[in-house]
């Protein structure tokens, strides 16, 4: 098992990953619970999908199990549609109120 | 007489006996469904020919019958040993009631084409009546005493809808009410009776019933207390006191419905209920006393208040509640065919007088004070001959009907007692006077109502017209059936004699006392000399001294002003029952209601909007609230996790 995985990837130690993919996680959150743009929202939800993605392909790697990048390849494929899907209302939700404030869209509160 | 042999049990298809009932009810559907869409005259001819049919098929029946029967038709209710099929009893009395019932029913059924031409429901006018025909038809044909009930209530159902027929008006709402109300202290006595009966014999099949019950000793206990309910059901059915006040009220209705519902037929459910039960009331005289004196009492009372009434159908009421007392005085003294001979011909002549009443009303656009009629011989001379064959026939003139069904009664009750004779007889007296009273202040003198209506005076048309000829001819001659002085033979009291026959068996002296022909001319003599007396006074006060009844509010004496205003009875019982019950309705309402139920239920409403006024302070609207509640959620899931595992 262990000699399967190429050199190239061992020279940086899987903790690495899990680190970085820790911090783009918390960035996404933080940006996600701070920020008031619904765009920069929205990116932020992308890091935060982008981090799954490169924890999945780290331990997909270390354990030289493709199927993990085979479900990065999906969640791609998902997040793109997502994206198209989440600008879409961006921008019915701009033309509506000329803005992207989100919290401007309180309409359905009591 | 030999042991009677259990009824026979019909085989053959009963498509016909159902199709009795059945018929009125479609007519019920098609009237009730279509009702806007049908106009009047169609919705009357619908209406009229089921009824039709249905007298044809008891037509049918009658002369073809030989022997009495039960026509099963399903296992209606079977739990336990309790088993109650849905049947029919086709014998003597339910020929005879289907008889009246159709045939009757069937001629105020034209004559409300006429009648209600100007109405604007007449649809749904005729889809109630066909369902009261339906509910009758049911009531006298059921083989046990569940589906008579069920007739019962379904009669007392429509009677309420046709009381309060007219029901943008709140007092004939209000007589609606009351008439269902009473209605109901009957009905529960009634329940009563039959919970006791089904007690008591295991059984509420008449045929079960009444074979175990002539097994028992004349006197029991438990069938003393059965008859007695069943006679509080008589009671209120049957308007007799204390529960008659109803019937008065009932003429709020259209007056068809009062010549059909509360005159001819469903008022009679109280007869035809004892007359069924007759072995019950035979087993106990104690009942039978009660029976009689209730129905003496009545009969004399009603009477006397008929005296002081202006209104012509508030008249006949009175007429009817009195002479429902004397058919109930037939029964407690064991004249039982008697009795069903008086509900036959004051079927014939009362009906005959309402509808009369009807067609004055109608020619007087909608007057009914007699104090503002008077001389509508010359407008109205089809009524007016037929009216005043139904008053010789209720005022007991031979040869019209009323004398001969009165005049068995009277023979009856005196060989029983001569008090309640002699109740009968001063009864007879006032019926006369009363309806004589009627006629003359009604049909003869000057005409005393305003110009306008003295313009538009004109005699019914056809439609109303000839149910009246036929019922006045019915009223002459329907005497005859019975008329043992006469013929020598009485064909309707032969007919039903095997109704009879376990009572003649527990009692037979009851029913084998012949009276002598000397004392049956003197008792014909003083009932033709009541009658004639109070024709003559009637004549004499209306006629030849022009008296006129009091306006209201002109003076009256004591005893005027007493029977006036009915004895205050209405008022008594206002005071005794209305106004305590309404008292305590209205600290329940106000207390119990409004406090308690209303506290407990708002309160538990206020304490979920306080309770949500809290919790919606977290619901703030932001996005960023929920996505950090959100996210504080899966950290406390996570850290949960963690600690368990």
């Amino acid at each position: 098992m262990e000699q399967t995985i190429p050199e190239v990837i061992r020279t940086i130690p899987l903790q690495h990953y899990i680190f970085f993919a820790s911090a783009l996680f918390a960035i996404g959150v933080l940006g996600v619970l701070t920020r008031r743009n619904a765009i920069i929202i929205f990116m932020c939800v992308e890091l935060m999908l982008n981090a799954v993605n490169v924890l999945l392909a780290a331990f997909s790697a270390y354990r030289a199990d493709p199927n993990g990048q085979v479900f990065v390849f999906f969640i791609m494929a998902v997040a793109a549609a997502e994206v198209a899907v989440g600008l879409g209302i961006i921008v019915m939700i701009y033309r509506n109120i000329q803005n992207t404030d989100v919290n401007l869209l309180d309409r359905l509160k009591w | 007489m030999a042991e009677q042999a259990p009824l026979a049990v019909f085989t053959g298809s009963p498509l016909l006996y159902i199709l009795i009932p059945l018929l009125p009810f479609l007519g019920f559907l098609i009237n009730g469904l279509l009702n806007r869409r049908l106009s009047g005259t169609v919705a009357g001819l619908i209406g009229s020919a089921t009824v039709l049919g249905s007298f044809l098929i008891s037509v049918y029946l009658f002369t073809t019958f030989q022997y009495p029967y039960v026509v099963h038709l399903f296992d209606w209710i079977s739990v336990g040993s309790l088993s109650i099929p849905f049947a029919y009893q086709i014998d003597q009395l339910s020929l005879i009631m289907l008889l009246l019932v159709t045939g009757v029913g069937f001629l105020i059924h034209v004559y409300s084409i006429g009648y209600m031409h100007h109405d604007e429901n007449v649809g749904k006018f005729f889809a109630f009546l066909n369902l009261f025909v339906f509910s009758m038809l049911v009531l006298v044909m059921g083989a046990n005493f569940v589906i008579l009930f069920i007739g019962w209530e379904g009669v007392g159902l429509c009677s309420y809808l046709l009381i309060g027929f007219w029901n943008q008006n709140t007092n004939y709402n209000n007589a609606a009410k009351k008439a269902f109300i009473i209605n109901r202290i009957g009905d529960l006595g009634f329940l009563l009776g039959i919970f006791l009966i089904y007690f008591t014999f295991d059984s509420v099949q008449y045929g079960e019933v009444f074979q175990k019950a002539s097994q028992m000793q004349i006197g029991a206990g438990v069938v003393t207390a059965i008859t007695l309910l069943l006679f509080v059901g008589a009671m209120g059915k049957s308007a007799q006191l204390p529960l008659y006040t109803w019937l008065p009220d009932a003429m709020a209705g259209p007056t068809p419905v009062s010549a059909l519902i509360h005159a001819a037929t469903m008022v009679t459910a109280g007869i035809y209920m004892v007359l069924r039960s007759n072995v019950l009331y035979t087993l106990s005289p104690d009942t039978l006393e009660v029976v009689a004196w209730i129905g003496a009492i009545t009969a004399l009372f009603a009477a006397t208040i008929g005296i002081a009434q202006n209104d012509i159908k508030k008249v006949l009421a009175y007429s009817t509640v009195s002479q429902l007392g004397y058919m109930f005085l037939a029964l407690g003294v064991m004249g039982y065919s008697s009795s069903l001979f008086h509900v036959l011909t004051h079927a014939f002549f009362k009906a005959l007088m309402f509808l009369g009443a009807g067609s004055v009303i109608h020619a007087m656009s909608n007057e009914q004070d007699i104090r503002r009629m008077g001389g509508l011989r010359k407008a109205l001379p089809i009524t007016f001959l037929t009216f005043l064959i139904g008053c010789l026939a209720i005022s007991g003139i031979p040869p019209f009907s009323g004398f001969f069904s009165k005049d068995e009664i009277l023979a009856h009750a005196y060989e029983h007692n001569k008090v309640l004779w002699g109740i009968g007889l001063l009864t007879a007296f006032l019926t006369a006077f009363y309806m004589f009273r009627l006629l003359f202040l009604t049909f003869f003198g000057e005409f005393r109502g305003t110009e306008e209506q003295k313009h538009h005076l004109h005699e019914s048309p056809a439609s109303m017209t000839l149910p009246l000829i036929i019922l006045a001819i019915l009223a002459a001659v329907g005497g005859f059936m019975n008329a043992t002085l006469f013929l020598g033979k009485g064909y309707l009291a032969d007919f039903l004699a095997p109704l009879f026959n376990y009572s003649r068996q527990l009692s037979p002296e009851a029913f084998g006392a012949e009276i002598d022909h000397a004392t049956e001319y003197m008792l014909i003599g003083f009932s033709v000399a009541a009658g004639v007396l109070g024709i003559v006074l009637a004549y004499v006060l209306y006629v030849a001294r022009r008296s006129r009844p009091a306006e209201e509010n002109q003076p009256r004496g004591f005893f005027e002003n007493l029977v006036y205003n009915k004895y205050y009875v209405d008022e008594l019982y206002n005071a005794l029952f209305v106004r305590p019950s309404m008292f305590l309705s209205r600290g329940l309402h106000d207390g119990v209601e409004k406090r308690v139920v209303d506290g407990s239920v708002n309160g538990l409403g206020r304490l979920v909007m306080g309770s949500s006024q809290l919790l919606r302070n977290l619901q703030t609207g932001r996005v960023e609230t929920y996505l950090l509640l959100m996210v504080i959620g899966i950290v406390v899931v996570l850290a949960l996790n963690f600690i368990h595992f």
